[in-house]
Parts: C-alpha cells; structure tokens; sequence
C-alpha cells in the first residue's frame, strides 16, 4: 500500500481526509485506485494527455514526479501538492 | 404575472444565484456555490426548468462540470466531463483548460448538451451532462488546427466560445470561435463551414479572410432565427440568412464610442432592437467603458442607428466593462436586462435599457450572468 497525501484542494472528495492509502505499482496506478474510491478526482490532478495539470506537484519521496508511468518501487508515499496559482 | 427571474452569475471565484419576487424589485442572494472555483457558466435547462449545469475550474485543479437537479440545493461532478482523445504524440496533444460555453441542445431533444472548450473544442452530452463525448465534426476536422492554431487565442485561451442552435431544426446550429470566427452546420456537427463573409479581422494581412476572426458573441433573434447578430472583436455585424455577407452595422455608432465589445443582447420579442456595451479598443485596448462613462447602447432598427443609454450608471470614473457572457435579456414584459461587471456588480434594467439601478456590487470578477425563470 502506499501512503497518499491529499492536498486541501482536493479534501472534497476524501471526506476530508488529507491521507490515505492507495495500491498500484506506479503513480498512474495508485491515481486509478484512488480515482475508484474518489471519483473524478484524478481528472483533476491529471489531464487527458496523461501528465501532471501545470499547477499541481507529485512527490514519490522527496523526488518530483512527471511521469506518472514511473514505477513507485521501494517507496511508500506519494504527496499531492497544490502549487502556486496566481491570485 | 409574475415576472420573477433567478440569474445565474458565475464569477472568477464562485456562483451565485439571485432570485427576484415578482417585481424583480427584491432579490434574494444564494451563495456562494462553490467559493473560489473559476466559474465560467452556470445555465439553468429551459426543457425541465430544474437542471443546472456549471463549468468550473480552480487555478490548481483541471475542468469539470457540476449538475444540480434540484435547483442549486445540491451538486454532483460529472461522471465524464468535456476531454480529448488521448493523443498518439506529444505534438498535437490537447487537453481541455476549461469549458467556457454550456448550450442546452434543441427543445425536441432532452437530455442533450453541447460545450464549448479551451483549447477550441465541441463536446456533447446525450445524459443531461453526466458523461460527454467530443464531436470529431469540429474537433477532428482536417482543417482543425489551420482553424485553431496551438498558442493563439485570448490572455485565458483560444476559446470555442459559443454554440447556437437554430430552434426550427437541430441540425442547423453555429458556432463562434476566438481563432477562427464563426461556423455553420446544417448536419448537427458532422460537417462545419466557415461563416465569416465581410467580418474584419484587422490583425491579419488579408483583413476579409475565410476564417481567422474572433467573433466575441453571436446571437439568433428569438423571433426570427435567420437573423444573427455579431459583437465581434473589430466590431458589430449583423447577418440575414440567406445570405452569407455579415454587414458592419457598428458603423453607424458614434465615432467617439466606435463598436469594439464583447457581447451583444437581441430583444426577445422585436428582431431589428438589440443591445451593446461597448468598451475601449483604442490604442493598447484598455477594454474599459469608453471615457470611463459605461453605457449601453441599443438600436431599434437592424442596426441602423444606435442611442446611448446610461441612466443610472456612474457619469464618470467608472472603467468597468462586460464580458461576452454577462450581458442578458429575460423574456418577461416589461423586458428585464441584466448585466454583470468585470468590477464584480450587478445591474439591471426594467425599461429597455433607458434606466439601470445596481442588484448587487463587491462579487469577484464576474464571467457569466443567465437569466432564467422562476
């Protein structure tokens, strides 16, 4: 399982929670499992082309993710970031 | 009768409703619905009276649409909004920014919507906007990306800003673009044509091309929808089917105002009176109320003359103006126009436009304003 971390922009469709658990070999899949429990979630994360919207950061670790086809072996967090998005 | 309106305002942070009583003297203030949310349109379907529709975004979070069924009490995400097809390449490869345009399709077809996109994309909905499609008519045409090229557009886009639909055949509709102005199809959406005879495109080196305007508006006289009438970015048409050569009614606007805008507002009952804001587009474009005096001006005959309308407006030191989405008529007698401003007020007219007094003033930036029935 790998530890999710929610961002406040997206708490609406956790109930709130700000971690969770997910399961999936890579960040896509973890996304597609959280995307089960949470509808429409990930399409907010995620564009239709498959990469990261521009103001949204994934972390695997402390390493920043943009390719959510890597594999998140030997590591058991994923963070979600709202990133800076003008006034 | 009553003449009771809701108007559905959609602003750069959240919706709101406002709902009048009879008079539309009092209002009643319903908000905000989504606080922070970039609202582009919030549409109420005319064919049930209780579905809402709302295009959202936030500045992190991708496009999607809200349903209400109830009127606004509560909300639910769709289950597929607007998106394109997973591209092959890197090249080419579109992803919806926002949805701009909500149209509830033709009378005789409940259920169905269509929405306007950025990048420019048609999409449509057949379950009342749970889940939508893309219609490869537009989207795949081959001419596409000569139509909307990758990286024009406007500060938030290149915009499919518009979609109309003729309300004696569904096949028949238009379509309004910021890249490539307006679009015809007699085949609902399989096969699109260019529709932009004699409109101006000023930035181009051939100012009359076949395609490559913005046409900020376009709007059908509720009375007769062979007429169309245009706010186009270098100014006011007006267009007769079943001719294709769109005239440049603006021309008959005071020099000093000139018929730069964003949107244009038809009667709903008398097809030669329509409605504009004109703004600045002088210059830099400042996109202000020329002079700092806002005003609307109307014309009573097809566009050929035009009086200006300020009663009630600030006289001077206002530099508000209106967005394509934000300026509307109801269908009440006598008429009720509304507008909203890019200073986050909200005005209304009871009388044609001759005298406009402020609903509500301190909203966000607002986008969109729909006038609906109660």
């Amino acid at each position: 399982m790998t530890r999710v971390l929610i961002p406040s922009q997206l708490t609406a469709y956790t109930d709130g929670a700000t971690r969770v658990e997910a399961q999936g070999a890579t960040i896509a899949a973890v996304l597609d499992d959280l995307d089960r429990r949470f509808p429409g979630l990930k399409f907010r994360v995620i564009d239709e082309q498959d990469r990261v919207r521009p103001h949204m950061k994934l972390f695997v670790g402390q390493d920043r993710a943009h390719d959510i086809g890597a594999a998140l072996a030997g590591h058991e967090e994923l963070m979600i970031f709202g990133a800076l998005s003008g006034g | 009768m009553t003449q009771a309106v809701q108007l559905l305002v959609g602003t750069r942070k959240g919706a709101w409703i406002y709902r009048s009583d009879a008079a539309r003297q009092r209002w009643t203030v319903d908000g905000p619905h989504f606080l922070g949310n970039i609202i582009n349109h919030l549409v109420l379907d005319p064919r049930d009276g209780r579905t809402l529709l709302m295009a959202a975004k936030t500045g992190h979070l991708g496009p999607t649409i809200f349903r209400s069924v109830d009127g606004g009490a509560t909300w639910a995400e769709a289950g597929r909004p607007p998106a394109f097809p997973k591209a092959e390449g890197a090249a080419n490869a579109r992803a919806v920014s926002h949805t701009f345009w909500l149209e509830p399709g033709h009378a005789s077809q409940p259920g169905v919507w269509w929405a306007g996109s950025s990048p420019p994309g048609l999409f449509r909905s057949e379950d009342g906007g749970v889940t939508w499609e893309g219609v490869d008519g537009f989207n795949a045409h081959p001419r596409y990306w000569d139509w909307c090229p990758p990286g024009e557009g406007t500060p938030d886009g290149a915009l499919l800003n518009q979609i109309v639909i003729d309300p004696r055949d569904p096949a028949h509709m238009y379509l309004a673009t910021s890249t490539a102005g307006v679009f015809e199809t007699r085949d609902a959406g399989a096969t699109w044509a260019p529709l932009n005879r004699n409109v101006e495109a000023n930035f181009m080196p051939d100012p009359y091309p076949e395609f490559g305007q913005d046409a900020h508006f376009i709007a059908l006289a509720p009375t007769n929808p062979d007429r169309l009438w245009q706010q186009n970015h270098c100014g006011v048409y007006r267009l007769d089917r079943p001719s294709d050569t769109w005239d440049r009614i603006g021309k008959a606007m005071p020099e000093d105002i000139g018929d730069i805008g964003f949107t244009i507002v038809p009667h709903p009952r008398d097809d030669a009176t329509a409605w504009v804001f004109p703004m600045d587009g002088t210059t830099v474009w400042p996109r202000t109320s020329p002079g700092g005096r806002p005003a609307v001006y109307r014309t009573r005959d097809g566009g050929g003359s035009w009086e200006r309308q300020d009663g009630g407006f600030p006289g001077e030191q206002a530099w508000f103006t209106v967005k394509r989405q934000a300026f509307c008529a109801d269908r009440a007698d006598p008429l009720g126009l509304y507008l909203g401003t890019t200073g986050g007020e909200l005005w209304m007219s009871d009388d044609e436009g001759a005298g406009w007094r402020q609903i509500a003033a301190h909203l966000p930036e607002i986008y969109s304003v729909v006038a609906a029935p109660l």
